[in-house]
């Protein structure tokens, strides 16, 4: 027991980079899934490009391209700050493919309709489609957050103080290469059940503001 | 233009890591994936015992972080006992987290075979076994053929956790150059750029061939 005392001292900090990471890409998928349907082909292709670039590279290597690449040669980084902008852009390329899944479901008679208002195509998006869209993301977005949870253990590697970093530290104290590993995992595990079911929870009270 | 430089003359060093890296998605995928599809088969079993533990292993392989369980073979094993080389202890964490992963896709898959077939040849006479070996697998790997693919470019972007035992694939090769020659922000963007060259490519091929399987049913 006395090596869950410390292996859990890092649970604060996979939860707070976690956390992080999904707020910079909730908030960086917004700008990036409206470039992507621009109705201008090069802005649609910048997007797009970016979208499979930050999808397509390891985010062991986007850490390592922020922290040791620009944290070295151009502005100085902390390890959390490159671990948030790294899984934080990483995150806004896969939430806007996640808000484009989004935007598809709801329907064009709304469109439409706001149109026959006489709503602007920006006041539309904002306070029609925006809202719903955000709603019917919640599961797919909830199923990112858990992988993310898990893949944020990635960022101990540039020296991040989280859950998998205190097991290694304790395996390297006290010499037991098992028992720290076996308690990070039982940890991983207990984080992502809470998160599953809140998601599922949320989703069902907000899936009922969506309009059919 | 030093940018270019050092990509021209680091890029030989870093295609001998990018084949590291390849040969061991190649190895993870091919013990992973058998072993997926018995986990998938197992919890779907009739017996109880056989079921709660196939649940059981698939439940832990996925809530445990491939780099935990990575760490855990590595470092781990050898105090048991048992000493793996880098690479056979990478394989063997890889293939653990796809079996636990590639059981689920697998599972859909087999389900999603019309029952309708399965009572029809259960009506011709044919034996389970012969059941699930000529209609349901064969149908039920072929619908889960794009979600495998998507699956197998996580793994290779997942080998670059290696990395952190020390095994020469294409992240550690690039680290190494870069702590040398002090040229990180030039070799870590070639570095992402060669990983990007396989897995862009490699996604456009799995739409493809969702979209021509889609067209098939």
């Amino acid at each position: 027991m006395e090596h869950l005392s410390v292996v859990a001292q890092g649970v604060s900090m996979t939860l707070l980079l976690t956390l992080s990471s999904l707020l910079f890409g909730a908030i960086g998928g917004i700008p990036l899934v409206l470039a992507r349907r621009s109705r201008l082909a090069l802005v649609r292709f910048t997007a797009r490009a970016l979208i499979e670039l930050l999808r397509g590279i390891p985010p062991l290597a986007w850490l390592f391209i922020i922290y040791f690449g620009v944290g070295t040669g151009v502005i100085e980084l902390s390890s959390f700050a490159a671990a948030v902008i790294g899984f934080g852009l990483v995150s806004s390329a896969y939430m806007a493919e996640i808000y484009r899944g989004g935007l598809t479901a709801i329907h064009d008679g709304q469109w439409e309709a706001s149109d026959a208002l006489g709503l602007s195509h920006a006041a539309t998006l904002v306070t029609i489609i925006g809202p719903q869209v955000l709603r019917v993301s919640i599961p797919a977005a909830a199923t990112f957050a858990i992988g993310l949870l898990k893949d944020s253990s990635v960022a101990s590697v540039i020296g991040v103080q989280d859950t998998i970093y205190w097991a290694s530290h304790e395996s390297t104290v006290t010499g037991d290469a098992i028992v720290p590993f076996l308690w990070a995992a039982g940890l991983y595990v207990a984080m992502t059940i809470p998160c599953a079911w809140a998601t599922r929870l949320l989703d069902a009270k907000l899936r009922k503001r969506v309009a059919r | 233009m030093t940018f270019f430089n050092d990509w021209v003359d680091y890029f030989p060093d870093l295609l001998g890591g990018l084949g590291v890296s390849l040969q061991l998605t190649l190895v993870t995928l091919l013990i992973g994936l058998p072993a997926g599809l018995v986990l998938a088969l197992a919890a779907g079993s009739k017996k109880r015992v056989v079921r709660v533990v196939a649940i059981g292993v698939i439940e832990v392989g996925r809530g445990t972080p491939a780099l935990v369980v990575l760490q855990l073979f590595y470092f781990g094993l050898p105090t048991a006992g048992m000493t793996l080389t880098s690479f056979v202890a990478a394989s063997l964490a890889l293939a653990f987290t796809t079996a636990a992963y590639t059981s689920e896709i697998l599972r859909g898959g087999l389900q999603a075979v019309p029952s309708g077939e399965v009572e029809a040849a259960h009506a011709l006479g044919m034996a389970r076994g012969d059941i699930l070996r000529f209609v349901v697998i064969p149908q039920g790997i072929r619908i889960a053929i794009p979600p495998l693919m998507g699956f197998a470019i996580m793994v290779f972007q997942a080998t670059s956790l290696a990395y952190t035992i020390a095994m020469p694939e294409l992240m550690s090769q690039a680290y190494s150059i870069g702590s040398i020659t002090f040229r990180y922000l030039s070799i870590l963007t070639l570095a992402g750029l060669m990983y990007a060259l396989i897995t862009i490519p490699a996604s456009s091929l799995s739409n493809f061939v969702e979209y021509r399987l889609a067209r098939h049913r």
